[in-house]
Order: structure tokens, then C-alpha cells, then sequence
């Protein structure tokens, strides 16, 4: 194969760092583009009608919402190169308005395309190996994973190759493209679960088994939404040989079973809760148990095949103390903020995983500039053999900086506005992007966000709060994750008005708990000081060390009820 | 008692390129200020079948009456705050959304 | 309502039976599910049965019937609802070597899903055949040169290429 063959990929430049597709992969995409493309056609010559061409129009990404269509380009677990992150600018450029949006499932979302260019689009996206299959519609969405993947020092295993691996299998599924509604899979391999799989419909867990076999903990029923769920464990330990076939019995399951009456009741906790665990349970060891193996005699080698793509990038060997670091931190007060906050430990000596905020204060949360993207991918290129992700919490990580290079770094991104010091700080804010993009929406939640960002702009009190999630959702489907914020804002309508519900006491990781509501309703104009209250409140009683959660936890919900409604807040009646 | 109604205007979505569409006197326009206004149920029935035929001939897609209410200067404005950040556009980004150009087609 | 097979329209050699029709002496019928107890002890010798269903249908009540019943039509009532899918390979897989055919809403878009999930033919309701033409129906069967999932019928399965590459 040479450069003139249509299926080759110039890849010259690139390091191995992710998964690269074959003529397979390629050939498949490519497929999906030109059968989208003949859709479109059929749509707009009136062969499909409009509920005949949505859940296919939907099944490649592309929503209707309030100004425009929106198209979300699948970023599987997060993973994408500079080459790719510098095609989604230029796609911005050319079909949008030189903007995208990163969400909470790791995703990107463009906000103005036209239906017409959307399989242009999507052929741009084969281009890079990316594509939008399966972001939407009833079928297996994108597998999302966690950001630190390959680099956190409490990785059992990297997660990436079994999210790859179900990537795959779910592509295009004959039997599970037509389910009662969407299903989302996350996957995680480290002792913290960054990935947030107790709220998915199946979370998979990598942990070892005896005599250090690998297999997964497998959780069913977990969601957020207008009725969330905790995932209930099916399976405390799946020997991996035996993944796709236990998962497709959990499919078929919820494709019979699950309810189709009710759009609002559709989910698989719906099912675990309706039936109970125990009689699901039994449901699936039953289907799995009749399952034939034989189709899955290979997948080990396969799993092997794609496991070989993740390996570790050629790190140097640097000390594990950087001078050069050092030496900028006490040269820098504003680096030094950004190296405390946004720099997290890499499991190589000498290397760092960095954080890039996309909540500069006052912003659109998940948002970037095509400008942006460019220095995002030059600074992927220079300083992280090229590789960045997607967080579930709307912001970017270069997973490979040596600490050498961190302040040039911090330089780069200062340049673009992509230096904000608030990983995981109080304006560290998750946000959909409510009522002014989304159809579905009964509420705006980007104004909530900017207005607590710039209620706690001063970065010195932002690090006294320490950790506090706040998740904005613009109303019930919750893609906003509120039920699994510290606190959590969820935007409905009343009497005609936008009205904001505060919780308390969300937790998305494996501590999962899903947030408690404080009272009746709040305006937009009260919710900052709602908010600032309640941080009052946890810092006048924390005890050292103890996150805003924690206080929470220790001193009890009717303690924050009570201090707020001391505060002397107005509510409007829900 | 007479049942009190509210004027309406008709809002669709542009099946090929998604953007925000009211019915006006000769086809579909952009400003609201061109907008057929109906003040009775029965001229609204009419701005929804004449909806409903564009939907039909895959002009337009997701056609519906909203209320509104007409300012001195006759121009409607929607009575409920998703229609009228329909016409605004996004409020966090008032850069995004200019004059109302009239559709191409 | 059309009938599909290998993504061209062809003549139905079967007859429907409605609930108060008798049962013919001869030829290709299919009866509902609650007459087929009765076909089935009143099968006159060289007639063919089918049976048409609902996408509920339990297959363990179905099994005992296999070596009688030549056809199964699985009703889709809605192109959104998959569950006839997951019928159809569950039928397969307690042993129906018959016609399975899948009847109702479906579009040329889901061909492949029917054929790979085990159906052999599709009869769509006759407003989705008049505007998705038999060269949609042909288009959408292309449209895919592998697939990824293993142990589903119908094309090449990517991992099966690969497997043949790496040897």
C-alpha cells in the first residue's frame, strides 16, 4: 500500500498513542457517510418522512434543537489526536461559527450546522478517523472513560482498549439498534472511578480476579435524569472472555423487557427497579447462559490487537523533581496557582497530567474557539506526543507533560485564554447548555454558571473553598449531571418564569450519591447568593481537611437546609 | 363567556439548514416584524395548514402555532420565553445572531 | 403490503388468514397465533403453515411447533420498535429452520438488521413500499462491505477479515 491508495491513512507525523483504524475501520466509516448522505437525499425528496428519517438522522448526531441543527461528533473515551482536534477547528471554521462545545460524555457538539453539509461534515470527520455514529438515538451510545486513562498512578488497567473493544461491537449492532431508548456505557480501570459508571446504564469496573485474572464489575441500571439511579452490581467479577457475550445478554434483556409505553420510563433502572436486581439478575444469567460462545472464540486476540495500540508514548527519564519547575514556581505566583490546581501526578517520575480549564471565569462552560483548538493541538504537539482528551467535566487534559515543560506550557495557554487555575475549584463549573441551544431545555443554565463564576472569581478564595462541584442541568434529562454535583442546579419553568431547584450532596464517583433538595425554587438573580450561603455555611463549620461535601455528609442535610433559610432567602413557591 | 385567544404566529424549522423560520405574507421570513399574525382560531387553523403543506412538500419541519402578544408598533412578540429566545438567539452569545436575513429560499 | 426478499419485490406465494376465515385444503397460509392450535391439528397434507406473531411471542411456546411450521412472520408494529429482532435470533437459536419473516413498519434502512438477526424476508405496509422504492431496499443492502458484530448472519464480519489477514 502507497500514498495513491485510497485506503491509506498518512499517519507520518503521528505517534502510536490511540487506537488507528484499519481499511475495516475505514472502510466502514466511510460507509456510514455515504449511506447518511443517501438518507439525506431520500429525506429532503420526500422518500422518508421526518419521523422515518429522525431516529437515522439522530443515529449519526444530528439533533434539531432551537436555532439550528447541532451535530455531536463522537470522541470515543475521550481520546483525540492534535491532527483530529485541529480538523473539529477547521470544521468549526468552515460549517459552524467557529465554535464547538465539550460535554459531560466527552463528546463535542457543533451548534450550527446545516443538514445539507452535515454528510460533507462527516466525511471530514472519516478524514481523522472520527465520526458521529451513535451519538444519539435508542441504540449503544458513545463508551466514555476516564480522562487520566493510561497515566493515573491508581490505574489497575488502562480502561481504553475494553471502551475500544465495545466501541466496535456496538457499531451499527443488528439487534440493538431499535432499543426502548438510549443506553450509555462507561468503563473505568483505576481505584478511583473518574468515569462516573454508578449513573450509567452499565458501568464496568476493571479489577482482578484470582491469581490476577482480569475482569470487571458489572453495575446495571445507574442513570441520572428525571429519575435517577444508583447502578446495582450484576456481577462483582466478569472474566473478560466473557464481556461481550454477558453484555449482550443485558441487551437483550432490556431490548425485550424494558418498557416502550412511557419515553420517561424507557431507561434500564426503570427495569432494575420495576423487577428488582434479583429477578434481572436472573434474567441475564439466563440469556448468558444460553448464549453460544463460539462467535466469541477470537476475541481475545482482537482484544489483544487493540490493546497494542495503547501503549505508553517513548517517555524520557526525567527526575522526579523538575528544577526548571520549581524555579518558575517561585519566579511565577500566578504558575504556581496553576501547578497546585490544574497539575495532577502522572504514574511516570518527571511527567505531569495537566488540566486545561474551559471555565475561564465568566465563560461558557465546555465551550472553545476554533483558535483555541489549534493551540490546544500546537500545545498537544510540543509539549504531549500529541495526545489530548475530552473530560466528562468539559474540560481538556494533555496526559504526558514533563514537568520540565510545564511553565512553558502554562505560557502557551495563558496566550489563548486557556490558563484559568480551577480544576475541580467552585468555578470549575459543569453546565448543559440549557435553553439557549437546546430544544428539550426549560431553562437557561449557561447565565447560572457565569454569574457563581464571577461571584467567586478571586482565585484565593476559590482555594480556600477547596473541592465543590457545582453541575447545571437547563431541566430534567439532567445531562448536566446536577444529581451528582456537591451541589446541583436544576433549571425548570414556573409560573411562566425560569426557576432554579438546588440540591445537595451529589457525589458521581464510587461513593455515588444522588443530591438532596433544599427547598422551594429560586430566581436567577438569587442563585449566587444562594450559593455563596451555603459556602459560608460549610466554611465556618468544616473541620480541617474536610471538602464541602464531606461537611455535608458529616453535619446532614437539614443542618444546610436550615442555614439557608436563616440567610433569609426568598423562594418562590414549588 | 367567550373564550379569551391570543394572537399567534406560526414557527417552523428550515428542514435543510435548521435556522428559526415564522410565516409571513409570501413564504417564510426571519423577522418577526413580517410575521402573518392570526387573531382568531380560525385564521390560525389557516397558518397552520399553510404550514403544514410546506411541511409536507420537505420545506420546513416542526410547524406550530405559538401565542403572542402585538406591541403599538404591530410587531409580535411570544408570550412564553422559549419562543422568544427562538427569535434572540443564544443570550450568551448576542455577537452570534445579527439582523434577521430573510431565508435564501 | 409488499413483500422483500434479497432486496427486490416479489410476488407473495403465502395467504394472510384473518381470525373467521376457514383454513384452506392447500396451499401457503398463514394464521394467527390463536388459531394455530387449530391449524396445526387440521394441517391437510401438502399444505404449508406459517404463523404471524407478536413481537412478545414467548419462542419456548413456539419450539414445540418447529417441525410443522414452515414460516414465522414477527410483527414490527413500529420501525423504532426492535424487539422483533431480538425474537427473531432468539427463534433461530431454539432451532427454526422455517421462513422468518418480518412484517409491518420497517424501512430499507433496517434490511441488513433483519436479515443479519436471522429473518429471510420483509413485508412492509403498503404506504412505506410506495415511497421506498426497490432501489432503496437494493441500495441499503450495499451499503455495508463488513460488519463488526461476530455470530450474525449476512456479510462479511470485519474480525473475520482481520483473523485472515493476521494468518
Amino acid at each position: 500500500m502507497n500514498v495513491h491508495d485510497p485506503q491509506f491513512v498518512d499517519r507520518r507525523n503521528e505517534p502510536a498513542i490511540s487506537y488507528r483504524y484499519d481499511q475495516h475501520d475505514l472502510a466502514f466509516v466511510r460507509s456510514r457517510v455515504a449511506e447518511f448522505r443517501e438518507q439525506v437525499r431520500r429525506r429532503l425528496a420526500g422518500a422518508l418522512t421526518e419521523e422515518e428519517f429522525r431516529p437515522f438522522r439522530l443515529m449519526n448526531g444530528l439533533y434539531l434543537q432551537l436555532h439550528a441543527y447541532m451535530l455531536r461528533v463522537a470522541i470515543p473515551y475521550g481520546v483525540l489526536t492534535s491532527r483530529q482536534m485541529r480538523r473539529l477547528a477547521d470544521i468549526a471554521d468552515r460549517y459552524d461559527r467557529g465554535y464547538g462545545h465539550f460535554t459531560t460524555r466527552q463528546n463535542l457538539q457543533f451548534n450550527w450546522p446545516k443538514l445539507v453539509e452535515t454528510p460533507d461534515i462527516l466525511e471530514a470527520l472519516a478524514e481523522v478517523e472520527m465520526h458521529a455514529i451513535q451519538t444519539s438515538g435508542n441504540c449503544v451510545r458513545n463508551v466514555t472513560s476516564d480522562q487520566f486513562a493510561g497515566v493515573a498512578p491508581d490505574e489497575i488497567e488502562d480502561p481504553r482498549p475494553t471502551a475500544e473493544f465495545l466501541r466496535q461491537w456496538s457499531s451499527l449492532h443488528p439487534e440493538f439498534s431499535f432499543l426502548p431508548r438510549k443506553f450509555k456505557i462507561a468503563v473505568s480501570g483505576a481505584a478511583n472511578d473518574r468515569a462516573a459508571t454508578r449513573v450509567h446504564d452499565i458501568g464496568l469496573r476493571i479489577v482482578e480476579g484470582e491469581g490476577g485474572a482480569r475482569g470487571y464489575e458489572v453495575a446495571v441500571g445507574g442513570g441520572l435524569g428525571r429519575t435517577p439511579f444508583i447502578g446495582k452490581v450484576l456481577r462483582p467479577f466478569l472474566p473478560r472472555e466473557d464481556l461481550l457475550a454477558y453484555i449482550e445478554a443485558i441487551l437483550r434483556v432490556y431490548n425485550r423487557f424494558g418498557r416502550r409505553d412511557n419515553k420517561f420510563k424507557a431507561r434500564i433502572k426503570i427495569l432494575v427497579h420495576e423487577l428488582g436486581a434479583e429477578e434481572v439478575i436472573r434474567l441475564v444469567e439466563e440469556e448468558f447462559a444460553a448464549i453460544d460462545r463460539e462467535p466469541f472464540a477470537y476475541d481475545a486476540e482482537e482484544f489483544a490487537r487493540i490493546e497494542s495500540f495503547f501503549a505508553s508514548p517513548p517517555y524520557e527519564a526525567p527526575p522526579a523533581r523538575s528544577e526548571t519547575l520549581e524555579a518558575a514556581k517561585q519566579a511565577d505566583a500566578a504558575f504556581a496557582t496553576f501547578a497546585a490546581v490544574n497539575v495532577a501526578r502522572h504514574k511516570v517520575d518527571g511527567y505531569a497530567i495537566v488540566t486545561v480549564s474551559l471555565k475561564p471565569i465568566g465563560g461558557i462552560p465546555g465551550d472553545a474557539s476554533s483558535a483555541q483548538m489549534r493551540a490546544l493541538a500546537d500545545a498537544a504537539d510540543a509539549f504531549g506526543f500529541g495526545e489530548l482528551r475530552v473530560t466528562h467535566t468539559q474540560n481538556i487534559v494533555l496526559p504526558h507533560v514533563k514537568q520540565d515543560d510545564l511553565f512553558a506550557l502554562w505560557r502557551k495557554l495563558d496566550a489563548v485564554g486557556l490558563a484559568t487555575a480551577n480544576a475541580g475549584l467552585i468555578t470549575d463549573i459543569i453546565s448543559c447548555p440549557g435553553l439557549d441551544y437546546c430544544a428539550l431545555a426549560t431553562a437557561r443554565s449557561i447565565p447560572i454558571a457565569q454569574a457563581i463564576s464571577k461571584r467567586f472569581a478571586s482565585i484565593e478564595r476559590q482555594r480556600a473553598i477547596g473541592e465543590l462541584g457545582i453541575k447545571i442541568s437547563g431541566c430534567i434529562n439532567a445531562c448536566g449531571h446536577h444529581h451528582v454535583g456537591a451541589i446541583g442546579i436544576l433549571g425548570l419553568e414556573k409560573k411562566g418564569q425560569e426557576s432554579y431547584q438546588i440540591t445537595i450532596g451529589g457525589d458521581p464517583t464510587l461513593e455515588a450519591s444522588i443530591g438532596e433538595a433544599l427547598g422551594p425554587g429560586v430566581t436567577a438573580e438569587e442563585v449566587p447568593d444562594v450559593i455563596e450561603n451555603l459556602v459560608d455555611f460549610y466554611l465556618s463549620r468544616r473541620i480541617e481537611g474536610e471538602r464541602f461535601i464531606d461537611t455535608w455528609r458529616r453535619l446532614g442535610h437539614a443542618r444546610f437546609k436550615e442555614a439557608w433559610r436563616k440567610e433569609g432567602v426568598d423562594g418562590v413557591d414549588i | 363567556m367567550a373564550q379569551a385567544t391570543h394572537p399567534q404566529i406560526l414557527f417552523a424549522s428550515d428542514l435543510r439548514r435548521g435556522e428559526t423560520l415564522l410565516l409571513g405574507e409570501s413564504g417564510w421570513v426571519r423577522d418577526p416584524r413580517r410575521a402573518l399574525v392570526a387573531r382568531d382560531a380560525a385564521s390560525g387553523a389557516d397558518l397552520l395548514r399553510r404550514g403544514e403543506a410546506d411541511l409536507a412538500k420537505n420545506r420546513v419541519v416542526d410547524v406550530y402555532l405559538a401565542d403572542v402578544e402585538v406591541g403599538e408598533d404591530g410587531v409580535p412578540s411570544p408570550l412564553h420565553y422559549r419562543e422568544k429566545r427562538r427569535l434572540a438567539g443564544p443570550s450568551v452569545r448576542p455577537d452570534l445572531f445579527a439582523d434577521p436575513e430573510e431565508p435564501s429560499r | 403490503m409488499a413483500l422483500i426478499s434479497e432486496g427486490a419485490f416479489i410476488e407473495d406465494s403465502w395467504r394472510h388468514l384473518t381470525n373467521e376465515e376457514d383454513l384452506p385444503k392447500s396451499g401457503k397460509y398463514i394464521v394467527p397465533l390463536a388459531r394455530l392450535a387449530e391449524a396445526l391439528q387440521r394441517l391437510p397434507d401438502g399444505a404449508l403453515l406459517g404463523v404471524r406473531v407478536d413481537n412478545t411471542a414467548d419462542p419456548a411456546q413456539l419450539a414445540p411447533c418447529f417441525g410443522r411450521l414452515s414460516l414465522i412472520a414477527i410483527a414490527f408494529p413500529a420501525f423504532s420498535d426492535g424487539r422483533g429482532f431480538s425474537l427473531a435470533r432468539l427463534l433461530r437459536r431454539a432451532g427454526f429452520k422455517g421462513e422468518l419473516r418480518a412484517s409491518g413498519r420497517l424501512l430499507a434502512d433496517q434490511i441488513t438488521h433483519a436479515l443479519r438477526c436471522g429473518f429471510d424476508t420483509i413485508e412492509v405496509a403498503s404506504d412505506i413500499a410506495a415511497r421506498q422504492h426497490e432501489a432503496q431496499w437494493r441500495d441499503a443492502l450495499a451499503a455495508y462491505g463488513a460488519f463488526y458484530q461476530s455470530g450474525y448472519g449476512g456479510r462479511r464480519r470485519i474480525l473475520e477479515e482481520r483473523r485472515k489477514a493476521a494468518s
